[in-house]
């Protein structure tokens, strides 16, 4: 048995059974962050807030909403929205939540892209982030199906479709994962088990494992410089802290958190009092009717470009690009084959290039998946969806061919 | 090291104002056509050429055999029929008179009372031509002046209804769209608002007897017309007014009538929908508010305590 | 320090700032927790007193929970009389009494059972006894059954609502 000896205070009692000095300088005083950064690193941070956030609001309409076909809807837009006192609060809170930490994954994920900070001992923290990403879309897509409206019916249905593998016909697996021979309550039922235990289970997980992953590498910085954090941290422990290249998690860069959080708070409050339509889409105000497809379907905002990878195409081409669109990302560490890891704009042109081409065509991608698949803009969905395969594939080309800076 | 900040934050604002714009305003607009409100006005009605006079109005009505179909419940006229029954001979059931002078435009009514599917714009429906005859009787005049005698007929109406001040989100909806559209969630169905029950069968013969309107209305309007609760927020307010002007702007072909409403009865029917589908707005403005004042005093006070940390590390 | 010092008070300031916040949202979490408008409306129920008839046991239904109504016999009221405590139970509507409480064993909760045939409650879970007025008989229960707040409107006793009659029962101390 380990040596324990008469506690002197309540923190010194913690600290023989739970280290909690030790962890705290681990985790906050002594996790030193380079200074060359800029407000783009307190993305996740804003991430935290957001997921907080939805955890919190989802807690009160979970006390509320009644998961089978006949309830959902009513318990939604009657119960919550008219009835529970500040219930129309948490709704839009969770509704506009969930569409902004899309927004901020994305700013997240490029931000991370352009400084290369997926390369040289950060691969973890990218595949894990990448992860995260699919366990947020099957958190969002699974939380969609819950109010039980024509958008929530008919997303479900058009979905679930896909994976019957185009030509494979594979409807009896099609209906396995439904439950039954359409979204109904079997259907309804799974995806709030899904929505409410599992996938928020493996998000918290996940999180764990991307924070692990980032403690050794620590977090980069805008020239991508490798930076020798112990002596760093010695110059800033022996009392330089204006030369020291680094600085403390907590409370120096937590203030700098604290202050883009604050930030992004006033805009994100602005939403949900004042400009929440994006987020709750019209089409799901009308309660689901199975034998009524409405006029205009479509996927929320954030699976818009990978909606309109699938769309041009035969269904069998469709379904395999938009695998190829899911998984291609992930792969990113690998597919870069140069040795520099440093901001896109000093790797030269070729990758400074695909960068901002890659990034304005998923916007593009974006806004034709909105659109009807009619007339121009159908063309310009499929020029755009042929453009992200050629790119991808043109990647480990582009980066071989440069320069070490 | 300069502070590239300011230039990375416009880059992400305007990437993300740019996906917005498409996906939101650019996408709708491509989607759904724009129609322009006519304010009401009505501007294929006639307009009316004689002054009413009331009292002789009071006589027409009487006469001229409105009330074998219609109620007047202030003017102590009952309706010849339960809704039920009225429902199954005419398909809904004929509207109170009661406050139809507040809440429908008088040029609507004027040619509601000489035409009926000419007024209402079913017309593509209810071909005379064709012996479709709409199940309101045409008023082929009592002997005078067909124009006179309605013109005293409409200010009749106008002087028994509820005044303008008095008019209620719940009079403008009840009259201009109750007999067909249920609110479920502010327990209106299309023969009244459902009272309680003590006993759960009491509660379901009110029910059945809904159910039994539902299908003759069904029956004549080709689909039951639906439930509006959510409306407000399923379609905006812009879109219910123009639909309520015309329905054919926006659904060619379709059996729902032209409303018929004025401008003032127009906004209590949105704010009764409101009532229904936003009832917490009031609350959510004055709470919005409230929230925006503290956040921007919270981001002001983690920037202080930002630059008072940061001070030493420059 | 100079500096430690600033720093010090301006995150402590942020700190409460924060605070402040975090009250706020416990309090609309607090909010959300409450019963909703329609659960506190249903907690009325009218009862038509002139159903009932006299030594029949009828039971009822207020706020989920079981009511007991016996309109009692000459017989009953008799013996009511002899015990001023037993007589400040019963409820007088119309000219007739009754018996009006909530059927709950006062002991631990279970429903106790009537007899017509010696016009008492016996409840199965412990033995307890009440009489014909609501009243302990038999230990263990350690007070008559409790009378629901009511209301005399004409024939009608409204459940629910607080009138002058329940409240001389309540400051009597015949119920609480």
């Amino acid at each position: 048995m380990a040596h324990f000896t008469k506690a002197t205070s309540v923190k010194d009692w913690l600290n023989q059974r739970l280290a909690i000095e030790k962890v705290e300088k681990v985790m906050m005083s002594e996790y030193w962050i380079p200074k060359n950064i800029n407000f783009l690193w307190a993305m996740g941070m804003v991430l935290v807030i957001t997921f907080a956030l939805l955890v919190v609001s989802g807690i009160f309409l979970l006390m509320y909403y009644v998961p089978t076909t006949a309830e959902a809807f009513n318990s939604v837009n009657y119960t919550i929205m008219r009835e529970v006192d500040f219930g129309w609060l948490w709704r839009h809170v969770h509704g506009v939540a969930a569409s902004v930490v899309f927004l901020v994954i994305y700013i997240h994920m490029f931000t991370g892209i352009y400084y290369g900070s997926y390369k040289n001992g950060r691969e973890l923290i990218w595949i894990s982030g990448m992860l995260l990403f699919v366990a947020f879309s099957a958190e969002a897509f699974s939380g969609y199906m819950l109010p039980w409206g024509q958008m929530s019916y008919w997303a479900g249905m058009v979905i679930t479709n896909l994976f019957s593998g185009g030509s494979l016909h594979a409807d009896g697996f099609v209906e396995w994962i439904r439950g039954d021979y359409v979204p109904a309550q079997a259907f309804l039922g799974r995806f709030f088990m899904l929505h409410v235990l599992l996938i928020p289970l493996a998000i918290m997980g996940l999180i764990g494992l991307h924070f692990g992953a980032l403690r050794i590498p620590h977090v980069n910085n805008q020239d991508g410089e490798e930076i020798d954090f112990d002596i760093e941290a010695k110059k800033y422990l022996d009392g330089d802290k204006a030369g020291s290249k680094v600085m403390r998690f907590a409370n120096d860069f937590m203030s700098k958190d604290m202050m883009v959080v604050g930030i992004f708070l006033i805009f994100f409050f602005y939403l949900v009092f004042y400009n929440y339509g994006f987020a709750m889409d019209p089409v799901n105000f009308d309660p689901a009717d199975g034998l009524k497809t409405p006029t205009h379907i479509y996927p929320e905002w954030y699976f818009l470009w990978s909606y309109e990878i699938l769309r041009p195409f035969n269904i069998d081409l469709g379904l395999v690009l938009f695998a190829f669109a899911q998984v291609i990302f992930v792969l990113l560490p690998f597919l870069d084959r140069s040795p520099n890891s440093c901001a896109a704009n000093r790797r030269g042109p070729l990758f400074a290039g695909w960068f901002w081409l890659m990034l304005m065509n998923m916007i593009v991608l974006t806004s034709m998946g909105k659109l009807p698949p009619e007339g121009i803009f159908s063309t310009i969905g499929l020029v755009s969806a042929i453009l992200f395969v050629v790119m991808w594939l043109a990647l480990p080309f582009i980066t071989k061919m440069e320069k070490k800076v | 090291m300069k502070n590239k900040e300011p230039l990375i934050l416009a880059v992400v604002v305007f990437f993300t104002l740019v996906t917005y714009y498409l996906v939101e305003p650019f996408a709708h607009h491509q989607m759904h056509k724009h129609v322009e409100s006519e304010g009401f006005v009505y501007a294929d009605l006639p307009a009316l050429t004689k002054t009413g006079n009331a009292a002789a109005g009071k006589d027409l009505v009487a006469n001229a055999g409105c009330a074998g179909c219609h109620s007047i419940k202030v003017a102590g006229m009952p309706a010849p029929m339960d809704a039920v029954t009225a429902a199954q001979s005419y398909g809904v059931n004929p509207p109170d008179l009661s406050n139809a002078g507040a809440v429908f435009d008088a040029k609507f009514l004027a040619d509601l009372i000489k035409n009926p599917a000419h007024a209402l714009n079913v017309e593509h429906k209810f071909d005379a031509a064709k012996g479709q005859m709409h199940p309101m009787v045409p008023f082929y005049g009592m002997g005078g002046d067909i124009d006179q005698e309605i013109a005293d007929m409409v200010a009749y109406l106008q002087s028994i209804a509820v005044n303008k001040e008095d008019m209620t989100p719940k009079i403008a909806f009840e009259n201009a769209c109750g007999r067909c559209h249920a609110v479920g969630y502010e327990k209106w169905t299309q023969i009244g608002e459902k009272p309680k029950f003590k006993h759960e069968k009491d509660g379901l013969a009110f029910d059945i007897k809904v159910m039994e309107y539902q299908d003759s209305l069904t029956k004549y309007m080709g689909k039951l017309p639906p439930d509006l609760s959510m409306y407000i927020r399923s379609r905006n307010e812009h879109y219910i007014k123009t639909f309520m002007e015309n329905p054919q702007n926006y659904l060619k072909g379709t059996a729902m009538p032209r409303v018929g409403v004025n401008a003032e009865a127009a906004d209590k029917v949105i704010e009764y929908l409101e009532d229904s589908g936003d009832a917490k707005r009031h609350e959510r403005e004055h709470i919005g508010k409230n929230v925006m004042i503290y956040i921007v005093i919270f981001a002001i006070f983690a920037l202080l305590w930002k630059k008072q940390v940061w001070k030493d590390l420059h | 320090m100079h500096n430690n010092s600033r720093r010090g008070f301006m995150g402590k300031a942020f700190g409460v700032v924060a605070g402040v916040g975090a009250v706020g949202s416990l309090v609309a979490m607090k909010k959300s927790w409450d019963p909703l408008p329609s659960v506190k409306a249903a907690g009325f129920t009218t009862l038509d007193m002139s159903i009932y008839q006299e030594g029949v046991m009828v039971t009822e239904k207020w706020r989920g929970k079981p009511i007991f109504v016996l309109k009692q016999s000459a017989e009953m009221l008799e013996k009511a009389k002899q015990n001023p405590r037993d007589i400040e139970r019963l409820v007088e509507v119309d000219g007739a009494h009754y018996m009006m409480c909530i059927g709950l064993c006062t002991h631990l909760g279970c429903i106790p059972a009537f007899r017509p045939e010696s016009n008492d409650f016996k409840c199965a879970c412990h033995g307890g006894e009440f009489d014909a007025s609501g009243m302990v008989q038999l230990v263990p229960p350690p007070r008559g059954f409790d009378i629901p707040p009511f209301r005399i409107d004409g024939t009608k006793l409204v459940l629910g609502e607080v009138g002058p009659e329940w409240q001389t029962m309540k400051d009597n101390g015949i119920t609480l």
